[in-house]
């Protein structure tokens, strides 16, 4: 069990290495360099020098590949190009307002997910289940601006009920933050919710279709036992891991929403430090979202190794 | 008897088994709805230059933010230009570079996941590695970094985008190559003496074909979603271009007062992908498939 475990943190590494070479190689090979992007016309002469210098761009690149990944595990990301301090500075805000949004998305949106789920499954093909089933259909296919876009539309500008657009600053208080999240919170947990509510009602029908249910049935046992006893603990389990990975891919949508609120966070920052051509910073969120990701697949997979004693005598999944 | 009956099963044109899986499409309400609006979009997305009412990169002073009229059906957007023509010829970009993107993607996914399924090993072993790096790469990112380095030109959104929505077809087609590799067909096509060429064109395409083409219409639906939104954050088709991205991104700033120029693309993009997704799932229905339980990735 725990050379289970070690064994997936392990993977969880070498993914996370793997991706630090990908974004090292791939900013290398790709045309223009930190200074040349960023530089643009005026990357020539003493002010190149001087950027080269600063970046260390002289030496060649697996030894700055082997200087960065080392300052990159100690926690040091470099100096930024635009705002010319720490990258660790500027992150700092932006990790804390984007793990606001997140997790009040999270809280709202799995909980709902999972009751909107099992109400579609019992109920399938009936109307609670056809009415619920087209709205998350909508709400998982239409892309994050264009229902964010709608929202601000039709709640803040039509209704007035609400402020359109975030106007913090990045440093923000909790407080000052809750108040102003309202409209993309409700933006991110609709996708989120819509997805998660599919894989559970897909995952409930299955189990309800299983041996072991219709043993239950016919013991007798009575419906709502036997949903929440042994339907329940069944069908959610298998859920964990699509729900992380779920998790995991929206983070691109994040980004979008982030941009259509114009809230400060870690999404924002990304348009911003390539709008700028700020290749370090680029880097560092590479690392760091694709962090986000394993992270989450890796508590999902422990998760489930934990809750069901089936899989801890198996080898492991690929 | 029965080998005649399978003998003439194989002799039937695919037109005919195309026809059939429409048709089995066409059946159910959503599989029906979904393919009328895709075949909508494709119909206006060729017929488009010619039916426009107004040049869609003619700016007027004069006509500016006019609201929905007989004139201009869905009013004038902010520089004055006919947002009906804007609509109608807005879906053309988006469609081609996500077409064939998809196609691009299908086949080297495809083909790399059935290598690896079939080869195993230490080989597989690296090459998932790798496609899982990438698929923690946030696509948005990767896609941005990628397109503000090389350019927002149509011969790089194709290759890029194709390279990106590629990699989750790998899993899927490594997955499904899984299944069929332990058959006895693939065994005694081992024992024949076949190469793994041989074995991967005659023995395991045709059986992971379905899984594979079912992904790759999902992806079409996603890899729009992710065109559109690059287009939308201003990393997409270049204006004038008409794009329904890149006109909500535009008008947006204006909509409390000029609604219909942002309602107008915003129905134009959603029916789209909506369209496409109801009929990737008719399509999957049609095949045998079930994705409702699968993650995006």
């Amino acid at each position: 069990m725990l050379l289970l475990i070690l064994k997936r943190i392990g993977l969880g590494l070498i993914t996370l290495f793997i991706v630090s070479l990908i974004t090292f190689v791939g900013v290398e090979v790709l045309p223009g360099d930190a200074c040349t992007t960023y530089l643009e016309r005026e990357a020539y002469g003493a002010a190149l020098d001087a950027c080269i210098k600063r970046l260390g761009l002289d030496v060649p690149a697996y030894e700055r590949y082997l200087d960065w990944a080392s300052n990159v595990v100690r926690g040091d990301f470099g100096y930024s190009l635009s705002g010319e301090m720490p990258i660790n500075e500027v992150l700092g805000p932006r990790v804390k307002n984007s793990l606001v949004l997140a997790s009040v998305s999270i809280l709202i949106g799995i909980p709902l997910a999972i009751v909107l789920g099992i109400i579609t499954a019992l109920w399938r093909d009936k109307l609670p289940d056809i009415m619920i089933s087209t709205i998350t259909i909508f709400s998982m296919t239409i892309p994050e601006f264009i229902s964010a876009t709608l929202l601000i539309l039709i709640v803040a500008i039509w209704l007035g009920w609400l402020p359109g657009i975030v106007i913090i600053p990045s440093d923000a208080t909790f407080y000052e933050l809750l108040s102003n999240i309202i409209l993309p919170v409700v933006a991110i947990s609709m996708i989120m919710t819509a997805h998660m509510a599919r894989m559970v009602r897909s995952s409930v029908i299955q189990v309800m279709a299983s041996d072991y249910v219709q043993m239950a049935i016919l013991k007798g046992v009575p419906y709502w036992k036997m949903v929440f006893r042994h339907v329940l603990p069944n069908a959610l389990l298998p859920a964990i891991n699509v729900v992380a990975l779920t998790i995991a891919w929206l983070l691109g949508g994040v980004v979008v929403t982030e941009v259509v609120f114009n809230y400060p966070g870690l999404g924002r920052l990304v348009i911003e430090s390539i709008s700028n051509r700020d290749l370090p910073v680029v880097q560092a969120l590479a690392i760091i979202l694709a962090s986000i990701y394993v992270g989450i697949n890796l508590i999902a997979d422990l998760m489930t190794l934990m809750l069901n004693p089936r899989l801890k005598s198996l080898q492991i999944r690929k | 008897m029965e080998s005649n009956l399978i003998i003439k099963d194989k002799q039937k044109n695919k037109l005919e088994k195309a026809f059939e899986i429409l048709k089995t499409m066409a059946s159910k309400p959503s599989g029906l709805i979904g393919l009328t609006i895709v075949l909508f979009h494709v119909v206006l997305a060729l017929t488009s230059p010619y039916i426009a009412p107004y040049d869609y990169k003619a700016i007027s002073p004069n006509t500016m933010l006019l609201a929905p009229s007989a004139e201009h059906w869905f009013g004038t957007d902010s520089l004055g230009r006919d947002v009906f023509t804007r609509t109608i010829l807005g879906g053309r970009t988006a469609l081609t570079v996500t077409f064939f993107g998809s196609l691009i993607a299908l086949l080297w996914g495809g083909l790399l996941g059935i290598f690896c399924g079939l080869v195993g090993g230490k080989i597989d072993d690296v090459v998932m590695r790798v496609v899982d790096a990438f698929l923690s790469i946030p696509w948005i990112l990767a896609m941005l970094l990628i397109v503000s380095l090389l350019g927002t030109s149509t011969e790089v959104l194709i290759p890029a985008l194709g390279f990106f929505y590629g990699k989750g077809i790998v899993r899927v087609a490594r997955a499904a190559t899984h299944d069929v590799i332990a058959k006895d067909f693939i065994v005694s096509a081992r024992a024949r003496g076949h190469s793994n060429m041989s074995i991967i064109w005659n023995e395991i395409i045709p059986n992971v074909r379905d899984a594979i083409l079912v992904e790759g219409a999902m992806r079409w639906s996603w890899m729009l979603l992710g065109f559109s939104s690059l287009s939308f954050l201003g990393f997409g088709v270049s204006p004038p271009t008409p794009d329904w991205g890149l006109m909500i991104s535009n008008a947006r700033g204006l909509m409390s007062f000029a609604y219909w120029s942002v309602i107008a693309p915003i129905v134009g993009l959603s029916s789209l992908i909506i369209g496409i997704n109801l009929t990737a799932d008719a399509f999957a229905k049609a095949l045998g498939i079930d994705r409702s339980t699968k993650a995006p990735v």
